[in-house]
This record gives C-alpha cells, sequence and structure tokens, in this order.
C-alpha cells in the first residue's frame, strides 16, 4: 500500500462572522491542497465564509485524565457570574 | 441498516457489580448519557464494536453512490441530474465523514479500505441490488434513504462523540434525500402508464430489499443487547422496521402504489401494520457475496482504488518536493 | 444577430452540458474520496451554467423550446459543443488536462462576456466566471502537482496533453459567427484571447515541468455539428429517456 495522505482537521467560519469552528476532518497531502477539499467537501452547504485547516498530528491536546484538576476548579469560582450578584430591580438593567 | 449485522465484541452484557472499577466508571458514563470521546479510557470490545460499526456504515455510503451512480448520466432532466448528482455527491461525503470518525479509534481510512477492497469488511446488502429503471432512482431515494434516516435520527445521540457529531451532520444534510426520491415516485404515478407501471415494479423490487435493511428480528440478532448497553445502538432492529413500515404504507397509498405483501393489514390492537415474513435466507445469500450485483460493486470499488493509485502517489510526491524546496528556500534565507 | 446569438448561446451550453456530462461519469470512481466531491462540484456548476445558456438560446429562438427540449431533443450534428470537451475520461490525466485546457479558455472568455453589450449573456457570464475561476484554481494545480509529480504522474499527464492539444485549437479558430458577435460588442474577438490563454499556459505548463507539445495540428468541427464518434455515445446515454418514452415529463 502506498503512503497514505495525512489527515487535516477543518475549522470554518459561518455566514455570521461568529469564531472559526471545527466541522470535521479530511485527507490531503498538503496544506494548501487541505484548503481546497476542505471548501468541496465541508461548505457545499453555503456554509462558510473562511476555511482554516491544520494536521491533525500537529494538534496537542489536554489529557482527558487531567479533566479534574484541570477544570473542576472553575466550579466553586460562581462569582465570576453575573446570577451571582443581587441588584434590586428598581436600579434598572445592568 | 447501513451497518445491519454488527459483530459486537464482548462476553454478554456485564452488571455493573461485574465490571472492575473502570469499566464500571465508563458504564455509568453512559448510563448518564454522557458522550465517550477518542482519548478516553473504553473497554476494548467498545472500540472494536465501534469501529467495526461506523465503518460498515462508511463502506455502505461509498458502495451506496453506485447503484444510483449508474443513473447520474441518464437521468431525463437537467434538473434531476444536478438533484441526483448532489444527492450521490453527499453519500460520498457522509463515507468521508464516517471514516474520519472511525479513525478517532485508532484505525486509518486506507486500512479500513483495504479491509473492503479484500472482501473482509460488509456494507450493506441494500445496494447489491441492481439499478433497472429511472424509477429504481426514486425508489431508493424513498424507501432506502427513508429506512436509513429512521436509523441514522437515533445514532445522533450515540454515546461515541465522533460518530454522534457525524451523524448530526448526515442527518441535516440527508434530509432532502428523501424527499427527492417521493418526488420522483410522485411524478412517475402521476404520468403515462409506461411511468405508473415503472414505478409500481420499482416498488415490488425494492421493497423487501428495504425491509432487510433493518437486519435480522432481534430474537436472532446476537450483537444487540450490549451494543444498547453501551449506546451505540439505541433501538431494536424490530422497532425501527415496525415504524418504517407504518411510516412507507400510507405514503405508497396516496401515489396509489400497492406495497407487494398480501400479508399486509393494519392491526388495531398494537396500532401498526402485521406484514409477512421476510426471505432472510435471501438476506445471508446477498450478504455472504451472493447477490445480483456483489461482484460489480466490488470490482468498481477496487478499480476505483487501483486506477487512482498513481493521482494519490503524485500529489504525495509533489507535496514532498514542494515542502522541501520550502525548506531550501527558509535555509537560504537564514 | 440574433441567429448568430442564438448559435452562440448553443456553443456555450452545449460545451458546458457535454463536459459536466464527461465530469459527472467519476462520481464513484474517483482516486480519492475528495477528489469524488470535488469532481461533482464541478459537473454541479456546468450544469447549472448549461441551463443558463441553453435557457437563453430558447429565448432568443421564440419557439418554445426549453433548456431540456434543447439538450434532450436534438441529434449529435446539431450540438455546437467544442470536440474537447466529449473526448471520453480515459483517465484522471485526461480529465485534468482536458479540464485546464478548457478552463483557462474558458475563463478568458467568460471575463470578456461580462462586458457584453447583451445585458443577458454579461449576466451569465458574471455567475459563470466565480465558478469557473475556482475549477481554472483546481484544474491548474492538478496539473502542475501530477505534471511534478512522480515519474508516472508526469508521463499519463505527458500522455494526455499530447492526446488532447490538437483538440485546443477549435477553441481560437473564429467563424462568421464570432465575427459577427464581436462586431456588436455581443461576443468577444477570439483573437483577443488567444494571447492570454498561451501566456497562462506557457506559465502553467514550466511549473508543471511539461514541454509545450510540438503538434500545431487543429482537430474541428465541433462549432458546425460534425462531432467525433464519442458524441453519439453520450447523447445515446443522456437522451435515453427522453427518446424512449416521448412525451412523458420526469
Amino acid at each position: 500500500m502506498s503512503k497514505e495522505w495525512p489527515l487535516w482537521e477543518v475549522f470554518i467560519r459561518g455566514q455570521h462572522g461568529l469564531a472559526h469552528r471545527h466541522v470535521g476532518s479530511l485527507h490531503a497531502p498538503d496544506a494548501e491542497m487541505a484548503v481546497h477539499h476542505a471548501r468541496d467537501v465541508y461548505t457545499r452547504r453555503n456554509e462558510g465564509v473562511s476555511i482554516w485547516v491544520v494536521q491533525a498530528k500537529d494538534i496537542t491536546a489536554s489529557a482527558p485524565g487531567d479533566k479534574g484538576p484541570l477544570f473542576e476548579p472553575s466550579n466553586s469560582k460562581v462569582y465570576r457570574h453575573p446570577t451571582f450578584y443581587d441588584i434590586p430591580e428598581d436600579v434598572g438593567h445592568m | 441498516m447501513y451497518a445491519q449485522l454488527v459483530k459486537t465484541d464482548g462476553h454478554g452484557v456485564k452488571s455493573l457489580d461485574e465490571m472492575d472499577p473502570q469499566e464500571r466508571a465508563f458504564q455509568e458514563r453512559i448510563d448518564d448519557n454522557q458522550k465517550i470521546e477518542p482519548k478516553d479510557w473504553m473497554p476494548e470490545g467498545y472500540r472494536k464494536t465501534l469501529i467495526r460499526q461506523i465503518s460498515q456504515h462508511a463502506h455502505s455510503e461509498i458502495v451506496g453512490q453506485l447503484p444510483e451512480g449508474n443513473w447520474i448520466t441518464r437521468a431525463p432532466t437537467l434538473e434531476r441530474k444536478a438533484i441526483l448528482l448532489a444527492k450521490v455527491q453527499d453519500e460520498a461525503g457522509h463515507g468521508l465523514y464516517l471514516y474520519c470518525a472511525a479513525e478517532t479509534l485508532g484505525v486509518s481510512r486506507d486500512e479500513l479500505l483495504a479491509q473492503l477492497h479484500a472482501g473482509k469488511a460488509k456494507y450493506s446488502s441494500i445496494f447489491n441490488y441492481p439499478t433497472l429503471t429511472w424509477a429504481d432512482i426514486g425508489a431508493i431515494g424513498w424507501l432506502v434513504d427513508g429506512a436509513a434516516i429512521m436509523n441514522q435520527v437515533p445514532l445522533q445521540r450515540c454515546s461515541f462523540g465522533p460518530y454522534s457529531r457525524a451523524m448530526i451532520r448526515i442527518c441535516k444534510e440527508e434530509s432532502f434525500h428523501q424527499r427527492q426520491g417521493y418526488d420522483i415516485m410522485m411524478k412517475l404515478s402521476a404520468g403515462t402508464e409506461a411511468q405508473k407501471a415503472m414505478a409500481q415494479d420499482a416498488l415490488n423490487r425494492w421493497w423487501w430489499p428495504s425491509l432487510m435493511m433493518f437486519g435480522p428480528s432481534d430474537a436472532d440478532s446476537v450483537h444487540s443487547a450490549q451494543s444498547m448497553a453501551w449506546k451505540i445502538k439505541q433501538n431494536t432492529n424490530d422497532e425501527l422496521r415496525q415504524k418504517f413500515v407504518d411510516q412507507t404504507v400510507p405514503q405508497a397509498e396516496f401515489i396509489g402504489l400497492t406495497v407487494p405483501d398480501p400479508d399486509l393489514m393494519w392491526n388495531e390492537e398494537k396500532g401498526g401494520h402485521d406484514f409477512g415474513e421476510i426471505d432472510w435466507a435471501e438476506f445471508y445469500e446477498v450478504l455472504k457475496g451472493n447477490g445480483p450485483c456483489n461482484a460489480e460493486r466490488m470490482a468498481a470499488r477496487v478499480k476505483a482504488w487501483e486506477d487512482g493509485a498513481w493521482v494519490r502517489d503524485g500529489l504525495n510526491a509533489y507535496a514532498e518536493k514542494a515542502a522541501a524546496r520550502k525548506t531550501v528556500t527558509q535555509t537560504a534565507a537564514e | 444577430m440574433t441567429g448568430a446569438l442564438f448559435e452562440y448561446a448553443l456553443r456555450m451550453g452545449d460545451s458546458c452540458l457535454i463536459l459536466g456530462h464527461r465530469v459527472s461519469e467519476w462520481c464513484g470512481h474517483a482516486p480519492a474520496i475528495e477528489e469524488d466531491i470535488a469532481l461533482a462540484n464541478t459537473a454541479l456548476d456546468l450544469i447549472g451554467q448549461t441551463q443558463m445558456w441553453l435557457g437563453l438560446a430558447g429565448e432568443i429562438e421564440g419557439k418554445g423550446r426549453t433548456a431540456d427540449n434543447l439538450a434532450y431533443l436534438r441529434d449529435a450534428r446539431d450540438f455546437r459543443n467544442l470536440l474537447l470537451v466529449e473526448r471520453p475520461n480515459v483517465d484522471f490525466a485526461h480529465t485534468i488536462v482536458r479540464e485546464v485546457l478548457f478552463d483557462l479558455w474558458h475563463f478568458h472568455t467568460l471575463g470578456a462576456l461580462q462586458a457584453s453589450a447583451d445585458a443577458r449573456v454579461a449576466a451569465i457570464a458574471e455567475k459563470a466566471l466565480k465558478e469557473v475561476s475556482y475549477h481554472l484554481q483546481r484544474s491548474a494545480d492538478l496539473t502542475i502537482r501530477l505534471g511534478d509529480g512522480t515519474d508516472e504522474s508526469h508521463s499519463r499527464m505527458r500522455a494526455a496533453l499530447d492526446a488532447l492539444w490538437p483538440y485546443a485549437g477549435e477553441m481560437f479558430l473564429e467563424d462568421d459567427i464570432d465575427v459577427a458577435l464581436a462586431e456588436t460588442g455581443v461576443g468577444p474577438a477570439l483573437g483577443t484571447v488567444k494571447p492570454l490563454w498561451e501566456a497562462d499556459m506557457r506559465r502553467m505548463l514550466d511549473q508543471a515541468t511539461l514541454s509545450w507539445p510540438k503538434s500545431s495540428h487543429v482537430q474541428k468541427g465541433g462549432k458546425t455539428g460534425v462531432h467525433t464518434e464519442a458524441l453519439g455515445y453520450v447523447l445515446a446515454d443522456m437522451q435515453f429517456l427522453q427518446r424512449a418514452y416521448p412525451g412523458a415529463t420526469w
């Protein structure tokens, strides 16, 4: 079997000016072709205005085992959320 | 279904008490409807079963391009041609999404394709039937895609994140597929006598193979229980088949076509249709490779792959040269 | 003038139709899934452009013929597409070389047609040009990559280029219809398209490490309906249902 085209992760900015969002993956021999393929595969229904591709092997991910130490500490910081504060209704919108 | 006879790894469904702590934590997450992601710990059986199920599903999409692709060049109007091409192209896209989902489990797309080409992987029995007339294109959209959607909608809630996300995208895109098929059938049924006959003939030939798509009766299916416990299967084969029959029968009546089953009858008590016995001998023969088109379908896939080898290699070679040239230029600039 | 524009719309529409048909034959058979999807996108664009051009032809003719009537109920002698686009797919190299030879001509032609004195023509050109710019980007990119890829990909591209080159010349053969349209500002002067095509083609072939083909022979006939044997089979396939069930609607 000859060498497989590497795997790329595809991120697309939708019509409404939001951030690029991961939409899926594909195979391509290099970055330029990955962009072409992404256009053909992931924007067939007018989904995007901008494409990012990154080779899957270049992504560094957090370890699933670290989920506790990484994310649970923020659970207790309730004061970061606006609903933590009781502001009298008379004050108006804040 | 598209993955209609997936062998499940595992030795019967264990109770939580019988599991070791890791497996128990895993099962509890599933029971709590949490998604399992690729890097999470998972039982080897879960991983293997998923690879099998997702790849069967993916193979079915790309083999499924062939019977319909057969009529792209013969579609009767420019609009029908565009619609059919767009639909078959979607199937290629769905195959692509699904292979990518399988790849997150540590197997490469080329390996999965090699299994398909070697005849070691299954795909849905339905695609081994021939498309003989234009009405078959209508029947496939209406019945085959209708049956597929019935299975795929619950799979959006599958416990494995990448599979679930692929199914969400696929279901969104497929929403026009069944409609375009029914639209063809409506047009034919309202057409000339020859067109009506063509539509009825297609329904006659595709009805039973469509019912077979849901797989053997659960009473005979040894793999369902574990897959359901793992939430990589949400409904039993019989439940989905019943739902499909109940949904489809009135649609056939609406356009004046007759479902080819003398035993078909509304059963007030169960609130659904009773229907005749499926010819399971035929089903197993088709799965074994003895369907009308197994050999052609496989030959077409293998030919596409082998004929395309020089293209994939050529593009790889260019990418390597271009990368090397870039490195040289950068080094020279430093 | 009206007669000339009718002929011209047929030429554009038929070339899109037949090329779209050829490209659509790849669906399910391409070298990789990504390519399968990309080829289908090109074919879909071309079918859409066919509907616009043949729709315009029917409108100009004024006899009530629709784009479908024109596509499905004319025989080969009445087709006005370039011979190039009816040549069979053969392999991926032939498909891409046929595509790039045509795309580059199509791109410059539509560029000129955007300024057409006929507003309907200009509108079609404007819409089609965006699609064709992408077709060209893709086919030129693939030509360069496969030309400068492996020995095998290079020799296959070489063979395809040599086989199809004689069919490229027809794109620049001017006849009375081209002249009449150029004089009224409706169509482009082919003399202006050719140097643009040649300059771009030379650059691209250089990058692809493919030399300029030696043959200067031109195969012609498409614009007057004298085709290669291949077209009859394309039409037999494409028109089968409309011919077998006359008068039926689908």
